[in-house]
């Protein structure tokens, strides 16, 4: 199964270039996740954080 | 808006909360029984109670007993509230709940009887990992259809790390499981030498990051704001945290081993993400501390508030302690020693135990509609516990501490300071017996905390079922105009799943796909051949009898490791070892140079033999156990079938070699029992004992760069060439020996 894998691999043209291709993604991406978190409405952030404490039905 | 009703299931809760405390009471137990077996010996009373036994169990009843049957009672609650609906299945609930059960007691029926792999924290028999790969399927179904059916339009950040926990598990479990089944209770691992170890450690790093980190991080985020009726500190920080965690976690495998035969590139990578690892584990830990701001004084008051700050702290200390050890110059002292041990305790017991423990003040009281029992004995237990910590860990570090620069101590004319290895584990003697302390007390406060909980539940009436209500969702896809992509997928679970699925796969894959298939990865060595039957009959023992656990088979190119073993390991040398038998730990010295050829570590069979029934009589102050059993008859009926499954895997026996395998076995044996029996004083041994077979895979190991060699002046010279050029280099790069 290896060297199925390995064949197929080898044969692809240019395939140094999927790494670069990949960090450049991951980069974008953790480049927009901060341009996200640092835009994001602050009424949102607030609800959402607060999902943990709405509502508890058991009165102690 | 119209409120819907509905009930959230408490019963499994309950049960998985129960399974919890009492699967981690009997692995603390077996725990600490191990730990006395190193104090004293004689404890190894039968096979199935020796060390090498015993330490898997333990290692496997905590991570996947205590903290698992954890982490299924902290989802099931949690999941529910923060979805605002019941689980989508009682009935998956139930057989998740049973499926675990189950697979924890096959856990205790094999373990102890020597049904292992020989991978650690992967020890369990393929059938085994048949079930946990199963019951890992029903539970995840069962997670991601309760996502679907939520009443809540978002997801909150302690399901993400939920999704994450699920789909890198399922991948870490069944890469790392490949096994090529003998018979029902034993199989070979796909993989071999160095690319089985860096497969291995991938996934034990991982199920660290991903079974005992990520889930915890999920339950942290949800208990700590509902103990300190705050939210947490910050959900911008939680947003990062998570993403860049799971991303740079999966990388980080290849810190535990450094110095061996693995490429450099790969150990290169491995430290560079670990020292990334530390931003994500702090902005985690902050994350969770700071939540308090404001009400610290809560934490006076409050027993389970008291146990998570401690539990987020050792978190802390942990993840700031591995990036540290990952470097090599650190690395160098601290691997093979009780440090690591001490590393992962302060995870162990601080982080996963108190954690638990907070857990379980919360839910008992909540779940049983009543007051903690007693405030009072709660305290107590927390106060035992932390000490219970200290007294476990500080003597570990300095001990490892120690024992790691003894080993490296060579005088000035050349020699070990500390020739015998036994004089270092004698040195470690008073600090294991205040370790063996520090776990009894951490026992002592988990019983006390049991007797606390049962009073409580007494006292109070289990609600099965709690009522609650909420409006439907009407469409939770549905965003609004302009809206971040990152809004756009916390709404979507399956596709979060993917995005997390590609995100460690990335890692995973980059680490693991060049060293399978760049051949120039793995040096071939034209001398290496594949074990004899009676070798490989041998080397099965070694695996069963978990030898493993205290003996390494990896010399690392250090000047010290040289002179006492020998030359150092080469990863062509490995080709043929499925599975791989580095290790981890050195209780005992390194076994890899036990070969002929080697003059550094190569005893007599007669030395062997004596030395397997009574390791005091030939390393005076040994703490290894006597393994009397192994006088048994060897069992050769599956030898035949051994030979084709590992021709099966690559091994290069030759066509219809099974036929006859037995019949080269039995004159090995032979050869070997007449070396045996060399020595006057042993009247015992018999050509078909299993410590035969056993002896014949010691005096093999690591001795086939040796073929052909060792008679020419020249050829050694050479040998020693490749020595001297190495360690320079290697003793430069620490500074620290010198």
């Amino acid at each position: 199964m290896l060297s199925y894998i390995k064949g197929h691999m080898t044969s692809i043209e240019g395939i140094e270039i999927f790494p670069l291709i990949s960090f450049s993604i991951f980069f974008a991406f953790f480049i927009g996740l901060i341009w996200y978190v640092i835009r994001v409405d602050k009424d949102k952030i607030n609800e959402i954080k607060n999902i943990p404490l709405e509502n508890e039905n058991t009165d102690i | 808006m119209q409120l819907e009703k509905f009930n959230y299931d408490n019963k499994i809760v309950k049960l998985f909360l129960i399974a919890t405390i009492g699967w981690g009471v009997i692995g603390m137990i077996v725990g600490l029984f191990a730990a006395c077996e190193l104090i004293w010996p004689g404890l190894n009373l039968t096979s199935w109670l020796s060390f090498g036994r015993i330490r898997p169990l333990h290692t496997n009843a905590v991570i996947f007993a205590f903290v698992g049957n954890a982490i299924f009672a902290g989802v099931y609650y949690s999941l529910q509230r923060l979805l605002k609906t019941r689980m989508f299945s009682d009935k998956l609930s139930k057989i998740n709940f049973w499926g675990w059960q189950l697979i924890i007691v096959s856990a205790v029926l094999t373990l102890p009887f020597g049904y292992t792999t020989g991978k650690e924290y992967a020890e369990l028999e393929w059938p085994i990992d048949i079930a946990i790969t199963l019951m890992w399927v029903v539970f995840g179904w069962n997670m991601m259809a309760t996502i679907v059916k939520r009443r809540v339009k978002h997801i909150y950040v302690a399901i993400w790390f939920y999704i994450a926990t699920f789909v890198t598990v399922a991948v870490l479990h069944i890469v790392n499981s490949f096994e090529f089944p003998v018979d029902f209770l034993k199989s070979y691992s796909w993989y071999a030498g160095v690319q089985d170890a860096l497969v291995q450690w991938w996934y034990g790093h991982n199920a660290v990051a991903f079974f005992l980190t990520t889930p915890f991080l999920g339950l942290m985020y949800y208990f700590v704001p509902k103990a300190a009726n705050r939210p947490v500190y910050s959900y911008r920080l939680s947003i990062i945290h998570f993403w860049s965690l799971i991303f740079i976690y999966i990388w980080a495998g290849p810190h535990h081993l450094l110095y061996s035969s693995l490429p450099d590139w790969a150990q290169t990578l491995g430290i560079v993400f670990s020292i990334m690892l530390i931003f994500p584990s702090w902005g985690g830990m902050l994350n969770g501390l700071l939540t308090l701001r404001g009400v610290w004084d809560k934490v006076r008051d409050d027993a389970v508030l008291k146990f998570m700050v401690v539990a987020i702290t050792c978190y802390g200390m942990a993840t700031f302690e591995g990036p540290i050890l990952s470097l090599k110059s650190i690395n160098a002292i601290s691997h093979f020693t009780d440090w690591t041990v001490a590393h992962v305790h302060v995870g162990g017991l601080g982080w996963n135990g108190m954690m638990v423990f907070g857990m379980a003040y919360y839910l008992v009281p909540k779940m049983w509609r009543t007051k903690l029992y007693s405030k009072t004995l709660a305290n107590a237990h927390f106060w035992i516990a932390t000490l219970g910590i200290v007294l476990w860990v500080i003597p570990m570090y300095w001990a490892g501490f120690m024992q790691g620069q003894m080993w490296k101590q060579v005088a000035a004319d050349g020699t070990l300071v500390n020739g015998a290895f036994v004089e270092t584990v004698t040195y470690m003697k008073p600090y294991f017996m205040v370790r063996a302390l520090g776990g009894f007390l951490f026992i002592v406060g988990s019983l006390v905390m049991v007797y606390n909980l049962i009073k409580t539940a007494k006292q109070g009436n289990f609600l099965a079922n709690e009522a609650a209500e909420a409006p439907a969702l009407v469409n939770p896809k549905q965003g609004h105009k302009g809206e971040h992509w990152h809004s756009w997928i916390e709404r979507r679970p399956i596709k979060f799943m993917v995005f997390a699925l590609v995100a460690i796969l990335i890692g995973g894959a980059i680490e693991i796909v060049p060293t399978m298939m760049v051949g120039s990865n793995v040096e071939k060595i034209a001398s290496v051949e594949p074990y004899t039957p009676l070798e490989l009959e041998g080397r099965d023992i070694y695996i069963r009898e978990g030898c493993y656990n205290c003996h390494s088979q990896w010399v690392r190119p250090f000047r010290d490791e040289v002179i006492r073993y020998g030359e150092y390991s080469k990863g062509g040398e490995f080709v043929y070892d499925h599975p791989f038998q580095w290790g981890s730990k050195r209780t005992g010295p390194d076994l890899h140079r036990s070969g002929k050829g080697n003059k550094e570590m190569n005893k007599s069979e007669s030395w062997h033999y004596k030395h397997m029934l009574d390791p005091s009589l030939t390393s005076p102050g040994s703490i290894m156990p006597a393994y009397p059993w192994l006088k048994d008859e060897l069992d050769v009926s599956k030898t035949a079938d051994k030979i084709s499954v590992m021709r099966s895997l690559g091994v290069p026996y030759p066509d219809g070699y099974e036929d006859r395998a037995v019949e080269d076995l039995r004159a090995q044996a032979h050869e070997v029992y007449l070396k045996v029996i060399e020595d006057q004083d042993i009247q015992t041994a018999e050509e078909n004992m299993e410590m035969i077979a056993l002896i014949a895979y010691l005096e093999r190991l690591g001795s086939d760069i040796h073929k052909g060699k060792v008679e020419t002046e020249e050829v050694e010279t050479d040998s020693t060439e490749v020595i001297t050029e190495e360690i320079p280099e290697v003793i430069d790069s620490l500074n620290i020996q010198d």
